[in-house]
């Protein structure tokens, strides 16, 4: 597998709506375009809240995978 | 009509006669592939371009619930790029008294409006079963077990993620309030005409 060049990591595991987001966008705000964020999350919701945040904000959902209850997602800053 | 990606082999003199008009070299436009890159570039730089439609929350009711409603739209908006401001009025507007303020306003009237529902966003009341704060205890003891954020984090995310609070000079006169009594951060305090230009220049309301 390919090794990403992860920039940050935003971990919101245990955090319910809005957080997940909140916080990822805080953490890509003063990110260079193109680097990469990853997130972790419990909340069920994200899984269909960060791709419509990416195709609202234009950043690109690179990944996204599931363990357990973990959503993982990696995201490439516009 | 199909296009080709072999510009040898058709359109060559309608190609040449466009490069002759627009004084571009059609080799170099069409070795790119069907589509020339300055095209596609120009189709992504268009694309960045397009803002979002404004948001705009009127924030009337100082109800636990709603309050919190509307800062969990106002932060998640601002996450998203949308650009959100927050009207604060009526009842909405005690919301944004600093937590630490018990009694505002300048006379017995207002004053007691104070006494009978402290300002500050951590002593907001739900509207149904409040049971004399039982109702928001339990809300706030269910927020922490389940990872929800409270209004007074949310509106810290707000506030970083650039949401725009405009105050209602109308509200703040009615209550008695001062400048001093609200929040850091409110800027100019502004009336309802300012709120309908924006709505009217397209701007989406939200009514809370």
């Amino acid at each position: 597998m390919e090794v990403l060049d992860i920039a940050t990591t935003v971990d919101a595991r245990g955090l319910s709506c809005p957080m997940p987001i909140v916080k990822t966008a805080q953490a890509v705000k003063p990110l260079a375009s193109g680097a990469l964020v990853e997130v972790r999350a419990t909340d069920p919701g994200s899984q269909k809240d960060f791709v419509a945040w990416c195709r609202q904000t234009g950043n690109e959902l690179v990944e996204q995978s599931v363990d357990g209850a973990v959503h993982r997602f990696v995201i490439r800053r516009k | 009509m199909t296009l080709t990606t072999d510009p040898a082999t058709s359109f060559d003199a309608i190609a040449e006669a466009i490069a002759d008009v627009e004084g571009i070299d059609p080799e170099a436009t069409a070795s790119e592939g069907s589509v020339p890159e300055a095209f596609v570039q120009a189709m992504a730089e268009e694309r960045d371009e397009v803002k979002p439609r404004e948001l705009v929350i009127i924030c009337y009711s100082g109800d636990l619930e709603k309050t919190w409603a509307s800062l969990i739209l106002a932060s998640t908006a601002a996450a998203s790029g949308v650009p959100t401001k927050m009207f604060l009025t009526f009842w909405g507007l005690q919301t944004f008294v600093k937590d630490e303020k018990r009694i505002t306003g300048r006379n017995w009237m207002q004053k007691m409006m104070a006494f009978m529902q402290r300002p500050g966003i951590s002593h907001r009341k739900l509207s149904k079963m409040n049971f004399l704060g039982m109702g928001p205890w339990m809300m706030g003891v269910l927020a922490k077990q389940y990872g929800v954020a409270k209004p007074k984090e949310l509106l810290e995310a707000a506030q970083a993620l650039g949401v725009e609070f405009m105050h209602c000079q109308m509200t703040m006169v009615m209550f008695g309030l001062k400048k001093d009594d609200m929040i850091d951060g409110l800027g100019e305090p502004v009336g309802a005409a300012t709120v309908i230009e924006l709505l009217s220049n397209g701007a989406a309301p939200l009514f809370i």
